[in-house]
């Protein structure tokens, strides 16, 4: 199911030296026509159709349109992303639409905690740094 | 006058890249859910001196296998005993796994799930009536941590809301090893070895998919965690949907190649994945079979798995195949039967289970059952909810066709092909598990090139660790890896290769490119080169008829295998010819190199071992059934980077959890 970019709605993200569709895709797929100042799918045969692209578009310019060799015509799914939740409006072939919501973090996007004052003490223990911090003790296998 | 004749990516390669040159002391090749365990675990072990850096294909927001997201943790241990982990890992994988590393990993997974909870991961929990919450309103339960319950489907996955679960994880990655020493979109393709030390790593080579840059980095210890193989048998759709694999498509088995072209050591590569799910948009079965419990049934409408001819089969696999639970090859094996005796096609009974659990719930429960089975696609395979969108299939409404996938090679899923790795210095661990480096010290998960270390998919023979224990695994090794740059604190790393031998090496592919390319007048259609589109459909047509791909239901035989190690051979050969005319292709030239190389060695094991070990995943047709008195044991093989030459041979498995 690769993805397609609407001439209309893309500005090329107003002329970056990087796209964000560029930025995302883990394929390497998404690229920039510098003339045109348009992306594109470079490779939609190697599309994962994982809506990476769909989902970081700033101006939604992405959609995604199904496999030819197997998808029928006529459906779509977008994801509208907000801070906590994503939105999907799923369209049916036959007209029905149905929609979901789901949750996807609970934490303010940027604030995971790295544990940048941890410290590990004792390199030659196999225990990971915050089980350390937990006084975790390594447990021994019950082999009888 | 000659046709100009150009290039298609919009990145043209240029002959002469520039390069980069740097030494660091820690560096961490991959960008998935290991590398971003190693990258949050690795500045809090290391010393002010020391340095890392981590060098990702992609960015690691999305990166790897869990880029799109997933709705299910499967391996959280909570109230199981890490023992019953091994039991059950080893039971699926039909007897032979190390036991050391998997109860090792048991034993550190639950930390990472809780790390995930705690940066923003909604988590399924349980009411104290037994209703379950989405991980929003779970939160009013507390956390895992604080021995909350979250919602089990089986007896080791949870339930999570996870489209963002990779952001998450790789944004407390990124915080911690810090952007400075992060290079995304870099591909490293090849691993160097010391030049004055025997059997020790000394540094990578890649490029820049995005400038013309190459990149030389010296480092004193490695971990290469890169994903597993995708993309090496010809997939069940070969149009536009060859890209909708199973497992993420970028994976091209550049972990198993870079560690076997430097001579370390392979284990059961014979092993592969070939998962049953809907068919054509390879949605997740899992949550249908454990959360929905949801019924298969043949074309005749029958529940052929329940069948006392199934049971009767599956006796023939004793104890494996008599297990409380059925091994995912053993449950692809009776698929397989009925499909070859014209009883297919295999049908998810969608209609019925929904039914069934709808007979006890009022109209919003119902709701929310409803919303469970499309967020349990929309999360991890948004694809197949497109294609039910499509095929106008309501699941309360419309049954959906299962089918078993091409095949895939991976340590982490329910697949236990990999390197060789030392398990955790402990006494209860086996000596044989243990590899020793050049200073006589055992380091966890190192490979048996000294310094070079690997997790996730890379460790082979402990399947089933999924996200989570590839996280928890990636962490290990980066304590490990400090450690082992401590001891090493004197060494110098030197390569054997100059500048422009390394450059050579990398750009080949465009060189070879721009040599030739204006001898034709159509860019991808020229004698003295093969574009890497053109060696991948080559490698694809050959493991699918030879090499026990979907064209003969898995099956291969002697025979056959001989037949496909000649055109692997001359594959190689050719890829010699490889020709890149812009930065995009030259990264697809270097996943098919990685690809040809795993799959032969993956075709070599199976080669060796004389039996059928996982029937369901691939049969050896001279060798039907299992041969416990000759191949009860681990097959290995080792590549002689000097001498370039295999070496295949047994290794014992040692029972440690009874």
């Amino acid at each position: 199911m690769p993805s397609f970019v609407i001439q209309e709605k893309c500005d090329g993200c107003k002329g970056g030296d990087k796209t964000a569709c560029m930025y995302i895709c883990p394929n390497d797929l998404m690229v920039l026509d510098p003339n045109a100042m348009k992306a594109y799918n470079q490779e939609p045969d190697q599309c994962w159709e994982c809506f990476s692209c769909v989902k970081i578009c700033p101006t939604q310019a992405i959609e995604v349109r199904g496999y030819a060799d197997f998808v029928p015509l006529g459906s779509s799914i977008m994801p509208m992303m907000g801070t906590e939740d994503v939105m999907w409006t799923c369209k049916f072939r036959n007209g029905l639409v149905k929609r979901f919501k789901f949750p996807i973090r609970t934490t303010p996007e940027g604030a995971a905690n790295d544990y940048a004052a941890l410290k590990g003490k004792d390199l030659e223990s196999q225990l990971l740094s915050t089980e350390e911090a937990d006084g975790k003790v390594m447990p021994t296998p019950k082999t009888v | 006058m000659a046709l100009p004749n150009k290039p298609l990516g919009e990145t043209k390669a240029v002959r002469d890249p520039e390069v980069v040159e740097k030494e660091v002391d820690i560096l961490i090749v991959g960008g998935g859910m290991a590398a971003c365990g190693t990258a949050f675990e690795v500045n809090k072990w290391k010393k002010d001196n020391q340095t890392v850096l981590l060098c990702d294909k992609a960015a690691m927001e999305r990166s790897g296998a869990v880029a799109q997201g997933l709705s299910a943790i499967n391996t959280y241990i909570g109230e199981n005993a890490p023992e019953d982990y091994v039991r059950m890992v080893r039971n699926d994988l039909m007897g032979i796994v190390r036991e050391d590393l998997i109860y090792d990993l048991g034993c550190h997974v639950d930390d990472s799930v809780y790390l995930f909870e705690e940066w923003g991961l909604p988590v399924w929990k349980k009411t104290a009536d037994g209703k379950n919450m989405d991980g929003k309103k779970g939160q009013s339960a507390g956390t895992l941590k604080s021995g909350a319950q979250p919602v089990r489907t089986g007896k080791w996955q949870i339930m999570i809301n996870g489209e963002s679960y990779k952001r998450i994880v790789a944004e407390a990655a990124k915080k911690a090893l810090g952007t400075d020493n992060i290079l995304e979109r870099v591909f490293i393709v090849e691993l160097l070895l010391d030049a004055n030390k025997e059997n020790t790593i000394a540094g990578a080579v890649g490029f820049s998919v995005r400038e013309n840059k190459v990149y030389i980095i010296k480092c004193k210890t490695m971990m290469v965690a890169c994903g597993g193989a995708v993309n090496i048998y010809q997939p069940r759709s070969v149009g536009e949907g060859k890209g909708r694999a199973w497992y993420p498509v970028w994976n091209a088995g550049s972990t198993y190649t870079m560690c076997m072209k430097v001579g370390a050591e392979l284990s059961m590569m014979e092993n592969r994945f070939t998962p049953a799910r809907f068919k054509d948009g390879y949605g997740p079965v899992g949550a249908w079979f454990l959360l929905f419990k949801a019924k298969t049934l043949n074309g005749l409408g029958e529940n052929f798995a329940a069948s006392d001819a199934a049971k009767k089969e599956l006796e023939k696999y004793a104890p494996y195949g008599t297990a409380a639970i059925t091994p995912t090859c053993l449950r692809n094996h009776l698929m397989l039967f009925e499909m070859k005796e014209g009883r297919g096609p295999i049908i998810m009974d969608t209609v019925t289970a929904l039914a069934e659990l709808g007979k006890t719930m009022d109209k919003k429960e119902l709701k929310h059952l409803e919303s469970e089975a499309w967020e349990d696609f929309l999360d991890m395979t948004c694809g197949q909810a497109n294609l039910w969108c499509a095929q106008n299939c309501e699941p309360e409404k419309k049954n959906s066709e299962v089918m078993p996938t091409e095949p895939y090679l991976l340590g982490s899923h329910s697949g236990c092909c990999g390197l060789w790795t030392s398990g955790p210095d402990f006494d209860w661990v086996p000596e044989a598990y243990k590899i020793k480096a050049d200073n006589g010290k055992v380091y966890n998960r190192m490979t048996t090139v000294n310094g070079l270390f690997t997790s996730g998919d890379g460790v082979g023979c402990s399947g089933h660790k999924f996200s989570s224990g590839s996280h928890a695994e990636g962490r290990m090794a980066a304590k490990q890896m400090v450690r082992y740059a401590v001891d090493h604190a004197d060494f110098k790393p030197t390569l054997s290769q100059t500048k422009e031998q390394l450059v050579d090496l990398v750009y080949k592919p465009v060189r070879t490119f721009l040599d030739n390319c204006n001898y034709t007048t159509a860019v991808d259609i020229n004698p003295n080169y093969v574009k890497p589109n053109g060696m991948m459909y080559r490698l694809m047509k050959a493991t699918h008829e030879y090499g026990a791909g979907t064209a003969t239901y898995y099956q291969t035989s002697s025979k056959n295998l001989e037949v496909v190690m000649d055109l692997l051979q001359t594959m190689r050969e050719d890829c010699e010819k490889l020709a890149a005319g812009d930065l995009h292709e030259l990264m697809r030239a270097w996943e098919i190199e990685h690809r040809i190389w795993t799959v032969e060695a993956h075709l070599r094991h199976i080669q060796f071992r004389k039996e059928t070990r996982y029937p369901g995943f691939y049969y050896q047709a001279d060798y039907p059934g299992q041969d416990d008195a000759n191949w009860f044991a681990f097959v290995n093989s080792k590549f002689d980077p000097k001498a370039k030459k295999w070496d295949i041979f047994k290794r014992d498995y040692i029972k440690i959890i009874p």
